[in-house]
């Protein structure tokens, strides 16, 4: 076997068989897994609380309402009971939260009954029974002012429209649904896991680089291999263990997921919400299945490429750093500029989704810098492939730089020790024959 | 003897200084060589030049005659200065490793350290950790995936820092049987007593050139500062009649022996007059010719 197979294959050995990675290659799907079944689960089982109120209605507005959700309403005879009556009745009568006054109207009119109505709160009584209590009287008073009006409330109803404007793309067989909810969810997930895993990983590559030069064993392997081989070779071997965990991830997050699904753990709602994480967002239902919107092949293969091109371009930088410095508190100083882009563009995601298209979205995903999380985010959207084309070869182009930079600067680093090193070094050492 | 290894004009310049400055060395097939040269000589950039892990600005290195290539890294085994092991990695797997990027296949490289393991009684820890080891296992370690694959040349670097006197002592024995087997060794160091037990030729290395080399005992020849030194028995005379322009030391008492000391120096080679002219004014015990000790050359010249 070449050497750079050789450390390839130890790079990828290491760290497969650590307990950490057979824990966190478990643990990962169960924490994805979770992270998409537990809010409509916990939603699911939300149900408000009863309460019970007592009601003193000198408006008559409700006149025929036991409860208001799970707010349940008892009345007392307004003709024998003043507010003040009504408060000391709330102390004396134990099963009740709260007492809930309406005053009578002053010339029928309803908004003064609805600036006047007023809540005594024993046990706190919960912001969403209020919210419901609101709304129904909204509605009462609503009724009556049509009715004083002399309209009929029932025309009214029939007059009023919901608009749900649908989107559709052209594609090759005609015009298709877009989905433009689950194309953003899908852009930031994408998005989301390539600047998590070359944050992951590329970090990975730091630390081995700064462990070889640390215990000093470096030297050794350098007169064996040459330090490019090793570099590469340390890259390729931990690009491995991230693609075996995504792999192993993807399919028991699937598993667990479809598994609780089918099991019917989950009421028929949340169970729906989970296998389709697009209505997690609260998207309507209506969109689920145009999947077929997408181009899922394409996305694939651009998020393993982009994933493993910022991959490249960052670890190799990344190992540079672990070069250049002798301890990982030393990366501080260089971690910062290179972290930036890539934080920069997470940050600004939610420009980029909303227009994907835009000038924004545009120069970053074209910037190998900033590609493979912005392109990833573009992409449900469509883009055109001479975009596609150039942001690509630019990351290529851009990978194959760093690396080239950082061969240089990592050839001369792990042999270096006890200074620390500033900007100017480093770029002596660029510069320097090795 | 052919060279097994040869540099011509080697030159290295860093940011701030010149490492190497031409240099130009013959190392012969079968030598024990040493490489002296106070810190900042440039000896480490001659070996990791000869390791191929830096470039010369200039020159070129041979090996048994063929311009250096990658593929002469795994006729060479070279234990650095600075050396360590991976400390998380199992101690067999990680020799296994280091032999196996020296170019040795699997198998044959876990039967050959299997039969290291069981000579220096380490077969115990062939599925520990490298950090459970102590500093002195971990050393043989190191020397043991240094000469595994049985390389021409061996080259170390300080290879006694840090060693106790009894771990010391087993790698300096390795090193000769090594050395009898056919193997090159290239030593650099600090310690003189080591280079004069040790080794064959040296190259005194001092600001990035080369200010001496070639045989030892040439070298000591070659320094001779016609200084001879008489040992007898008694007290004998005061004052010895010696030729014209020859000086003399007091005399020194041995306190153990009663025997006593002195020492004498010419201009120029004397010995045999000198000793014919003193035997009959005392009770001689030995007459010698003192040669300078490698350590009195080494400053002499890097002071020079």
């Amino acid at each position: 076997m070449s050497p750079f197979l050789l450390v390839a294959q130890r790079e990828f050995l290491s760290r497969v068989r650590k307990k950490t990675f057979l824990l966190m290659t478990v643990l990962g799907p169960l924490f994805f897994g979770a992270l998409v079944i537990v809010p409509p689960l916990l939603s699911s089982m939300s149900e408000e609380p009863e309460q019970r109120l007592l009601v003193v209605d000198h408006s008559f507005l409700l006149v025929g309402t036991d409860h208001i959700g799970n707010t349940l309403l008892d009345y007392l005879n307004p003709e024998e009971f003043s507010e003040e009556q009504a408060i000391e009745a709330l102390h004396s009568k134990e099963p009740f939260d709260g007492l809930l006054y309406l005053p009578a109207s002053q010339n029928g009119d309803p908004d003064f009954i609805l600036r006047n109505v007023r809540l005594y709160s024993k046990n706190d009584v919960s912001m969403d029974a209020i919210r419901s209590i609101e709304s129904t009287l909204e509605a009462m008073a609503t009724e009556e002012k049509l009715k004083l009006r002399g309209v009929d409330p029932a025309l009214v109803a029939q007059a009023q429209t919901q608009v749900a404007i649908k989107t559709l793309d052209f594609t090759e067989n005609g015009t298709e649904e877009s989905a433009l909810g689950l194309k953003m969810a899908i852009g930031f997930g994408a998005g989301f896991f390539v600047y998590i895993f070359t944050f992951l990983y590329a970090t990975q590559i730091m630390r081995g680089v700064i462990e070889e030069k640390t215990s000093r064993i470096v030297e050794v392997i350098v007169s064996s291999v040459k330090p490019t081989q090793l570099m590469l070779g340390k890259i390729l071997g931990i690009a491995s263990v991230g693609l075996l965990q995504f792999l192993v991830w993807v399919v028991l997050t699937a598993l667990i997921v479809v598994g609780i699904a089918a099991s019917g753990l989950l009421s028929p709602d949340a169970a729906e919400l989970a296998t389709n994480p697009a209505a997690t967002g609260g998207l309507p239902s209506e969109i689920s299945g145009t999947l077929s919107a997408l181009n899922v092949p394409l996305l694939l293969s651009a998020f393993l490429f982009y994933f493993l091109g910022g991959y490249l371009l960052y670890g190799a930088l990344f190992a540079a750093v672990g070069a250049a410095v002798d301890s990982e508190t030393d990366t501080q100083q260089f971690m910062l500029p290179l972290t930036m882009p890539l934080v920069i563009t997470f940050v600004v995601a939610t420009q980029i989704v909303e227009d994907p298209n835009g000038p924004l979205a545009y120069w970053l995903s074209i910037i190998p810098f900033s590609s493979p999380i912005a392109m990833m985010m573009r992409l449900p959207f469509g883009v055109p492939w001479a975009e596609l084309a150039l942001s690509l070869t630019l990351l290529i182009a851009g990978f194959l730089f760093t690396t080239w930079l950082a061969g240089r600067i990592y050839r001369i680093g792990i042999l270096s020790y006890g200074k620390k090193v500033t900007y100017s070094q480093l770029w002596k050492w660029i510069r320097m024959k090795p | 003897m052919s060279n097994v290894l040869e540099a011509q004009g080697l030159k290295k310049g860093y940011q701030n200084f010149t490492a190497l400055k031409g240099l130009d060395l013959a190392i012969p097939e079968g030598a024990i060589y040493g490489l002296l040269g106070p810190n900042g000589a440039g000896k480490t950039t001659f070996l990791r030049m000869v390791n191929q892990i830096i470039e010369p600005d200039q020159g070129h290195l041979y090996f048994s005659g063929e311009e250096m290539t990658p593929a002469h890294a795994r006729k060479i085994g070279y234990l650095p200065e600075e050396r360590g092991l991976y400390k998380k990695m199992k101690v067999g797997e990680q020799a296994l490793y280091l032999a196996q990027l020296k170019g040795m296949p699997a198998a044959e490289a876990k039967e050959k350290l299997k039969a290291w393991f069981i000579r220096w009684d380490l077969q115990s820890w062939w599925d520990k950790k490298v950090e459970e080891l102590s500093k002195g296992q971990a050393q043989k370690i190191q020397f043991i995936t240094t000469v595994i694959h049985e390389p021409k040349v061996l080259i170390f670097d300080e290879p006694f820092s840090g060693f106790d006197p009894v771990n010391a002592t087993l790698i300096r024995d390795e090193m000769l049987r090594l050395h009898s087997e056919g193997a090159t060794i290239l030593l650099s160091t600090h310690r003189m007593e080591s280079v004069e037990e040790l080794c064959t030729h040296i190259a005194l290395l001092n600001r990035g050139e080369k200010v001496l080399d070639g045989k030892i005992q040439d070298i000591r020849e070659s320094h001779r500062s016609n200084t001879y030194r008489l040992v007898y028995r008694g007290e004998g005379p005061e004052t010895f009649s010696i030729p014209e322009g020859v000086t003399a030391s007091p005399k020194i008492a041995d306190a153990k022996t009663g025997h006593h000391a002195v020492t004498f120096k010419a201009s120029a080679p004397l010995s045999g007059a000198l000793m014919a002219q003193l035997a009959p004014q005392c009770d001689p015990i030995s007459f010698e010719e003192v040669l300078p000790s490698m350590n009195d050359i080494f400053i002499q010249t890097v002071q020079a």
